[in-house]
């Protein structure tokens, strides 16, 4: 693994026991001791602490007002950067020319300037396209002496609040920089589990100490990217690169809701983002396809790259993500198919090693959500 | 218990044979979610897969060790998978083959020689 980048909480993962693999360009801890099925019921039960810094982290700091680098960012972007209220995160995704999802993304008002995460295998052409697109407006700084830990779960708050008690205070998708004996930590309350929770950037050299301190509490067990996958399945939260991609539009993945009224016809800002033409007619009159939440039927699961059929053998489509949801104790699956059969309940036949088995359209998340509303 | 190359386990049981996968392979495989097994009275050639385990990771295939007739499935199995992380020496076995001849057991691996192959 020469050519992986490591993470500078590398050496913890190798003693807490992970189980390192390549993933996004650098080794990354796919389970711990406990195992994908202990370590994704653990984090819906107490706590899980993830380590996520693989991901980009990016401030857009304005040249001149904060105002013209909201509406720069919105012409990347089908989404109202502008209405975000300081203090408060929002998700956002890079589209292109064609409409199809470049990147998704979550980004922040703090006051001055927004602060940005994104995907780690995107990060690089994320960070050159805001560059090439917002220069004008802002400077683009790819924060990259900081780590990224995610602590989630029930007792996320709990556990938290021992070492940053401000946090209790703060709702689902609030942001805060908050002083502690670790550096100042950057900490939103949101994650990508469907769980409350809190993502924590922290300085590098502060972040190996709050981790172990994290992980020295009752309620908190470490939790690689095997139970992170299932968790954010059962969520019904789309991987990029699996369930989005560019040849997915915002409308087909059923990312609608992350297109506010300001940016579709008759808003106060309507268009003006790459692929508008195609977003705003989807918008207008459906896509030709939408992802969808999928129920196998019995056991066995159907994974990314299952064909779709119709009972009568027409070809539909492919799952995008697929596997065993520890919590809800059976296969599910997401993936595209034409609008027609996407209603929920519509029955379908996907291809397990040769055998057609039925499928039925569910709805998502397959798990209920308990953000901190 | 004879061990195969393919980390599967054989245990003599009066003329039969039976088949499971080694504590270390379970290790590997992770939390097993799912198990497809073969039909009861079926001939089955030595490399044939006849079983597939789904983890929470991946799917992968168990292979007929022999030549033979799988006689009787695990069908705890079916509705337990879980089986296989817990007891895969023991309640987890996945079949049970007749041979014509018990001696080819002989060319497999012994406890030694499997510890030694999984270092």
């Amino acid at each position: 693994m020469s050519d992986l980048k490591r993470l500078a909480l590398h050496d913890l993962h190798v003693a807490l026991g992970g189980k390192m693999v390549p993933f996004a360009g650098y080794e990354m801890p796919v389970q711990y001791g406990l195992g994908v099925m202990k370590e994704h019921l653990h984090t819906r039960a107490a706590a899980g602490l993830f380590d996520v810094s693989h991901m980009g982290q990016v401030i857009l700091r304005p040249k001149g007002s904060y105002q013209d680098t909201a509406l720069a960012f919105e012409g990347l972007m089908p989404v109202d950067v502008l209405g975000v209220a300081e203090g408060r995160q929002r998700y956002g995704l890079f589209t292109d020319q064609a409409g199809g999802i470049l990147d998704d993304l979550m980004f922040a008002n703090r006051g001055d300037h927004l602060f940005v995460v994104v995907n780690a295998a995107c990060k690089e052409a994320d960070v050159a396209h805001m560059q090439a697109h917002l220069s004008d407006t802002t400077e683009v700084i790819a924060v990259t002496d900081r780590a990224l830990l995610a602590l989630q779960g029930p007792q996320a708050e709990a556990a938290l609040a021992r070492i940053v008690p401000s946090v209790a205070a703060m709702r689902f998708m609030d942001v805060a920089q908050l002083p502690s004996g670790y550096g100042e930590l950057w900490i939103s309350r949101s994650g990508y589990t469907g769980e409350d929770g809190f993502e924590i950037s922290v300085p590098e050299a502060g972040a190996g100490a709050l981790a172990r301190a994290l992980l020295d509490m009752a309620e908190v067990e470490a939790i690689g990217l095997g139970a992170r996958d299932s968790l954010r399945l059962e969520a019904g939260l789309c991987l990029y690169g699996h369930d989005i991609d560019t040849t997915t539009s915002p409308v087909e993945a059923g990312l609608t809701w992350a297109i506010q009224k300001a940016r579709r016809a008759g808003g106060a800002r309507e268009g003006g983002f790459p692929g508008a033409a195609r977003i705003l007619r989807e918008l207008a009159e459906g896509p030709a396809r939408l992802r969808v939440g999928l129920r196998p039927e019995g056991r066995a699961p159907m994974r990314e790259g299952t064909e779709l059929f119709t009972h009568d053998g027409t070809a539909l489509g492919q799952v995008t993500s697929g596997g065993f949801g520890p919590s809800v104790e059976a296969p599910i699956a997401m993936g595209y198919v034409p609008h027609g059969q996407a209603e929920i309940g519509t029955t379908l036949q996907g291809e397990v090693r040769g055998k057609r088995l039925p499928v039925t359209v569910a709805a998502m998340p397959f798990q209920p959500t308990t953000y901190k509303r | 218990m004879k061990y195969t190359k393919e980390h599967e386990w054989l245990r003599v049981e009066g003329e039969l044979v039976v088949v499971g996968i080694t504590q270390h392979a379970a290790e590997a495989l992770g939390d097993v979610v799912f198990v497809e097994l073969p039909e009861p009275e079926t001939q089955v050639a030595a490399g044939d897969e006849v079983c597939v385990i789904e983890s929470v990771k991946a799917a992968s295939d168990i292979l007929a060790p022999v030549d033979g007739e799988i006689v009787e499935v695990n069908e705890a199995l079916s509705d337990n998978p879980g089986l296989v992380n817990e007891d895969p020496t023991g309640t987890a076995w996945f079949f049970k083959m007749k041979i014509d001849d018990l001696a080819v057991l002989n060319d497999f691996m012994d406890e030694d020689e499997y510890n030694e192959l999984i270092g």
